[in-house]
């Protein structure tokens, strides 16, 4: 049975790309750190969840999307903010509350979004949710014409909820441009990984959907952007969601409060030396993208953006209590104005061209569709259930190789269109 | 006109808002090729095609999940339960995803999440939900539970057309049973509003759903024992019309609720709330709630009946109230 694919040949980038990737990953970190600062100093509202280790995955993958496409960030994922667009006053508003926020103090974190202009959803801290919700976005994107893909990140914890499988189910069925990733950072809060899920990959998880999944380093940023690359393009092309399984540590504990002793000390040391950030600059002085000058030039420039965005979330003031019992329901077109963008032509959506032949066509039936192909022990009646022994030794070569579980090639049910086939 | 049943009210509501509006569109579970467990979206499919009419596996929670999502791109989705019952399966999307967006982060989720409801039809405990109050405790709802095809009809256009998240029950105990002729013209019946189905002056009687029949069969009773019953349809629990219900109560000055939802947490005892911070002083004598028993809905037919209110409970509780 074939795997997930592991191994994609790494993107060509530009120089400027190359560059791109270091800069936002320090920008992921050093946002952070100031923030650790500021939960020092009690300035965080509430909880500081840390993404150390983690940068390359939020900057890789979002770094594959386009400026259209839309994303949902999990608690992690700062760095995918910062490259869809967030400015870093907006996290560092957040988590202080600030009635400058995002969402004006009434919830933290990365729990924000912009349907506008960035294509933010925001996330809630029940895990999983988001599945079916990008699922939607991009459901609602092809039906508007738009060619977006969407995209969310889940941790291995969030993939044993309900809602991750009926998600994920959906999104295969309605053959969604949806991306997933998974971040498996090996700890559920205080559980390892090995006590919550008993497989070796992750990944392996895309097979129960018949959708394809790879693989990739998490700590190695240029790997996981060319994975979600191929990703993402394989989406938009109309292949379906896709899983990416992103092996990573959580260097920190599941939040500012936990000290994380629970770690093994050596699996700590281990992946503290494979920093994503020192990984990827030492590659970068190999190739001379990057030397000591354009180093201490990006520092400056971070320092002085963040000094600055810093100071404007300290200045600003706590939202006016009044604002609490406002905004739970939407008043109307003043409030907000529902206009979908449409991009093809309505009346294809409109009797009587909309009009089919309201039949299902049961794909492949007479052809041996199951997973084994007609070799498979039983069939629904397509073709004549065979033996235990035939199916070691077929006694009649297929008449066709059985299709792939996982690969560009997975079956899926069709619709049928007006006129039938 | 001939007059339509009000399953075939709920249909044509959807039906003429996919045709007047590409951005509505019907997902759940059979919705498509069957039409719908009760055929509430028969011939929708062949009119509107499979990008409109989505059939889905058994996932409730992704059901509202990619509502929810379709929602933020503009679109308009009619989600459908097959049984009211399954909403509990999408209540951690319902009530932490839905409800809160507009709230926290300012985004809009236009959708309808409508279902059949109620009791008995002997369904039994897990097809006979009156599921209004799981939701009315969570800010960012509508929620609309109507009792005649007229009403159906007007009040889920206008649920489509809203731009918050509505919650639409529909009471199967109605859908076949009553029939009613319908304007020709495209109409809506405003969210928010109760109705006065009857005037009395003697007591005012609150409803809703299928229980307004048994009410305003209970008050042909008691106006022939000389008390006037002044009978009022909520039509949308959230938002409440307080003020249709102040008005009747300051005139009659009694005050019955009647839900066939359990009593314990029951609307009835939200609007006791109500009148006891707003019309205390125009009371003469206790609200009285007369609604289902604090149990599941139990499956046989003597025990659907013992649990369920009728129009003899309401009659008598009605008759002993207007004594104070």
């Amino acid at each position: 049975m074939p795997g997930s694919e592991t191994r994609v040949k790494p993107a060509k980038l530009s120089r400027q790309q190359y560059l791109d990737l270091y800069y936002y990953m320090c920008l992921n970190r050093e946002v952070e750190e100031t923030m650790t600062r500021l939960f020092r100093q009690n300035k965080i509202v509430g909880g500081l969840y840390s993404s150390l280790g983690q940068e390359a995955i939020s900057v890789g993958t979002a770094y594959a999307l386009e400026k259209r496409d839309w994303l949902a960030p999990m608690i992690r994922n700062i760095g995918a903010l910062l490259v869809k667009g967030v400015p870093p006053r907006d996290i560092f508003t957040q988590h202080m509350a600030k009635y400058t926020s995002p969402t004006k103090g009434k919830d933290g974190t990365s729990h924000f979004g912009d349907l506008e202009n960035l294509h933010i959803v925001s996330p809630i801290s029940m895990l999983g949710d988001l599945i079916p919700v990008m699922t939607g976005v991009a459901m609602a994107g092809r039906y508007l014409g738009q060619k977006i893909v969407s995209m969310t990140w889940i941790g291995d914890g969030g993939s044993s909820t309900g809602v991750f499988h009926e998600g994920l189910n959906l999104a295969a069925t309605q053959k969604a441009a949806f991306v997933l990733i998974l971040e498996n950072n090996q700890w559920a809060y205080s559980t390892p990984v090995r006590r919550q899920i008993p497989l070796e990959n992750l990944a392996d998880r895309a097979k129960a959907y018949g959708i394809s999944s790879y693989i990739v380093d998490g700590n190695d940023v240029v790997a996981v952007y060319s994975t979600a690359k191929e990703a993402v393009e394989r989406a938009r092309a109309g292949e379906g969601p896709i899983l990416i399984e992103a092996k990573t540590f959580r260097r920190r504990g599941h939040a500012q409060h936990d000290p994380a002793e629970y770690v093994p000390k050596k699996q700590r040391e281990y992946w503290e030396k494979r920093d994503p950030i020192a990984l990827y600059e030492r590659f970068l002085m190999k190739e001379k993208l990057l030397d000591a000058k354009g180093k201490k030039e990006i520092e400056d420039k971070l320092n002085t953006l963040l000094e600055k965005e810093r100071e404007f979330a300290e200045n600003s003031p706590m939202p006016p209590p009044e604002l609490a019992a406002q905004g739970v329901y939407c008043t109307g077109d003043n409030c907000h104005k529902i206009c979908p963008k449409w991009e093809r032509p309505v009346d294809e959506l409109l009797p009587p061209k909309s009009s089919v032949e309201p039949v299902w066509i049961v794909e492949n039936f007479g052809r041996g569709s199951a997973s084994y192909g007609v070799s498979a022990p039983i069939h629904f009646g397509d073709v004549p259930a065979t033996t235990e022994n035939s199916r070691a030794t077929p006694a009649e070569p297929p008449a066709k190789a059985a299709k792939p579980h996982v690969g560009k090639k997975a079956a899926s049910p069709r619709l049928a269109k007006k006129g039938g086939r | 006109m001939a007059p339509v049943t009000f399953l075939e009210a709920i249909r044509q509501a959807m039906f003429e808002e996919m045709a007047a509006d590409p951005s509505v569109v019907l997902i759940g579970e059979d919705v498509g090729v069957y039409g719908g467990a009760f055929k509430t979206s028969e011939g929708l499919l062949e009119k509107f095609g499979w990008e409109r009419v989505i059939d889905t596996p058994i996932s409730e929670s992704a059901i509202i999940g990619a509502a929810c999502g379709m929602s933020y791109l503009g679109l308009r989705p009619i989600a459908e339960m097959q049984f009211i019952d399954f909403i509990v399966c999408c209540f951690n999307q319902l009530t932490n995803f839905v409800a809160k967006g507009h709230y926290l982060w300012n985004a809009p989720a236009p959708i309808v999440v409508r279902g059949p409801a109620g009791a008995g039809v002997h369904g039994g405990p897990f097809h006979s939900l009156s599921p209004e109050m799981y939701f009315l405790h969570t800010p960012g709802f509508k929620i609309v539970y109507p009792s005649t095809p007229y009403d159906a009809k007007g009040l889920l256009k206008a649920s489509i057309r809203d731009n918050n998240p509505v919650l639409f029950f529909e009471h199967k105990f109605l859908y076949r049973r009553i029939k009613e002729e319908l304007p020709n013209t495209d109409y809506v019946v405003p969210l928010g509003k109760a109705i006065v189905r009857r005037e009395g002056k003697h007591l005012t009687v609150l409803s809703y759903a299928a229980m307004m029949h048994v009410c305003l069969e209970a008050a042909d009773a008691l106006a022939n024992e000389g008390i006037e019953t002044e009978v009022i349809d909520l039509r949308t629990l959230m938002p409440l019309d307080e003020e249709t219900i102040l008005a009747s109560v300051k005139k009659t000055n009694k005050c019955l609720v009647v839900h066939e939802d359990t009593m314990t947490g029951g609307i009835a005892g939200e609007i006791a709330a109500i009148l006891f911070e707003k019309a205390f002083h125009d009371l003469d004598g206790p609200l009285v709630r007369v609604t289902a028993l604090d149990t599941p809905v139990p499956y046989a037919p003597t025990l659907e009946e013992a649990f369920l209110p009728n129009a003899q409970k309401v009659f008598a509780a009605a008759k002993s109230l207007a004594r104070f």
